[in-house]
């Protein structure tokens, strides 16, 4: 009996209490620099694409919402020729960031992404792109990757050594 | 003290008993949402008050179905008898002096009576769903309301013998002293409870008991059907509340402020008391609600009425 009325009293109590409610869209919530959200493809520092067509996020994504097609410039360099997420079907896990090597796909702490007619959650690669490198400021994949592109030979690469002549090793 | 124009007087009571029951819609939610740390619904109009608009033009749009098993007369009758019985309470209930629709000499036992009658509401409401959870939650309710209604009138009567009159206006003008909430403490207690056991809120909520039958006696109900069932849930917060204040708390009367103030504010305060009640308390099991009931409230009512019948006697 005296336990009723002791919760009737604390309960009571909340009258003073200060609401935790997040009044949404005036108020923002605070999100997590790491928080999932929508995806960005991001750019080198010196304003190249990141991404290299390798097809991993495609492969890592459990819902299959990333198509994208290969193809190389003039310079031999490898980009996607379309880049597409169907952001309906996309769950935010993730694992395509996790999975890509040159840190070109990244989730923003961005949700409001509520469209009416759902063509609308399709983004092309130039709804995905961005003028930026995202959460990486200072990476340069094609500057520190060895493999040989237009305007860089092979072993031009930051910290690697020149090429080893084959024929002055033999005996 | 009938007033004299009859029509203004019952356009105005039922215009205000429907406010209210309406207005307690949002009342409810933001205290419950209060109580919890939260908002509640403060979007639609100042402080969120055309939510109730907002529910009752959803209510109507909403399709009315009517389950080809069910029995439909029956189904169609029972959520008008809860509104009917509810609104018909209003009738006897002095607001203020010379406010009231009708001063019955025997108006506590109107009340009761009605209050009985809303029983049928919920067990033909359960019946004629034909559905086993609606059955099960108009069972309950069925045995839940007349046990509760026993001690709920008993523990009245010791208001009645020291007022000597059921006219509840007489009984306000009883309290002119003291009011009867400190003299009748116990039979003030046994009330509330049986109140709240007789309009079905929440710890009392077993007829409805949503966690384990669907939504009770209403599962089959839909559209402004279901409304009105709502709708009589409110009014008879209302009536307990405003029976409370006439009958413990000295009606309208109180210092400075005019009567009908008095009346509304501290009716208002007692319908709180039911919604935080509601926010504290979990459901008892319904063994227990029942032998609570029967062995604790109904001797202690007992006790009651015998001990100030003795005291009255003694007095005189």
């Amino acid at each position: 009996m005296i336990s009723i009325l002791k919760t009737i009293w604390y309960v009571f109590l909340h009258t003073f209490q200060k609401r935790i409610t997040v009044q949404y869209p005036e108020e923002k919530p605070y999100l997590a620099p790491r928080y999932r959200g929508r995806i960005i493809l991001s750019r080198d520092p010196d304003g190249g694409e990141r991404c290299v067509a390798c097809y991993l996020c495609a492969v890592a994504c459990p819902v299959s919402c990333i198509a994208l097609q290969a193809t190389e410039d003039e310079h031999g360099r490898r980009y996607p020729e379309f880049f597409r997420i169907n952001f309906s079907r996309c769950i935010y896990c993730g694992y395509c960031e996790e999975a890509c090597p040159t840190y070109a796909i990244q989730l923003t702490p961005d949700f409001e992404m509520g469209e009416f007619h759902r063509q609308n959650l399709v983004y092309e690669k130039d709804d995905l792109l961005i003028n930026g490198p995202g959460k990486y400021p200072g990476y340069n994949f094609w500057r520190v990757a060895g493999v040989q592109i237009g305007g860089k030979d092979k072993g031009q690469a930051e910290h690697e050594a020149a090429p080893v002549d084959v024929h002055s090793l033999l005996p | 003290m009938t007033s004299p124009y009859p029509m203004f007087s019952i356009l105005g009571m039922l215009f205000g008993a429907l406010t209210i029951a309406a207005g307690l819609i949002w009342l409810e939610r933001r205290l419950l949402a209060l109580w919890q740390d939260r908002y509640g619904p403060n979007r639609v109009g100042p402080f969120g008050l055309l939510q109730v608009v907002a529910d009752g033009v959803k209510i109507f749009m909403k399709e009315d179905w009517i389950p080809p098993f069910a029995d439909k007369p029956v189904f169609i009758l029972a959520p008008a008898i809860i509104m009917l019985t509810a609104l018909l309470s209003f009738a006897v209930l002095p607001v203020a002096p010379g406010i009231i629709i009708s001063d019955l000499n025997i108006g506590l036992l109107f009340v009761l009576a009605l209050s009985s009658l809303g029983v049928y509401s919920v067990v033909l409401a359960g019946w004629s769903s034909n559905n086993k959870y609606a059955l099960l939650g108009g069972m309950r309710a069925a045995a839940q309301m007349i046990s509760y209604e026993v001690f709920m009138g008993l523990s009245l009567m010791g208001v009645v013998l020291q007022a000597g009159s059921f006219s509840l206006p007489a009984i306000v003008d009883a309290q002119r002293e003291l009011w009867f909430v400190i003299p009748q403490f116990l039979g003030f207690v046994l009330f509330l409870i049986a109140g709240l056991a007789e309009t079905r809120r929440t710890p009392f909520d077993l007829p409805e008991a949503e966690s384990e039958l669907v939504a009770g006696y209403h599962s089959e109900y839909s559209g402004m059907k279901f409304g009105m069932f709502f709708v009589g849930e409110y009014l008879g917060v209302t009536l307990i509340s405003a029976m409370i204040t006439v009958l413990f708390f000295g009606g309208w009367l109180g210092p400075i402020l005019p009567p009908i103030v008095w009346f509304l504010l501290k009716t208002l305060f007692f319908i709180s008391c039911f919604i935080l009640v509601r926010a504290s308390l979990p459901r008892p099991r319904f063994d227990r609600l029942m032998s609570w009931g029967w062995k604790v409230m109904l001797p202690l009512a007992l006790a009651n009425l015998i001990v100030t019948g003795a005291l009255v006697l003694a007095w005189r």
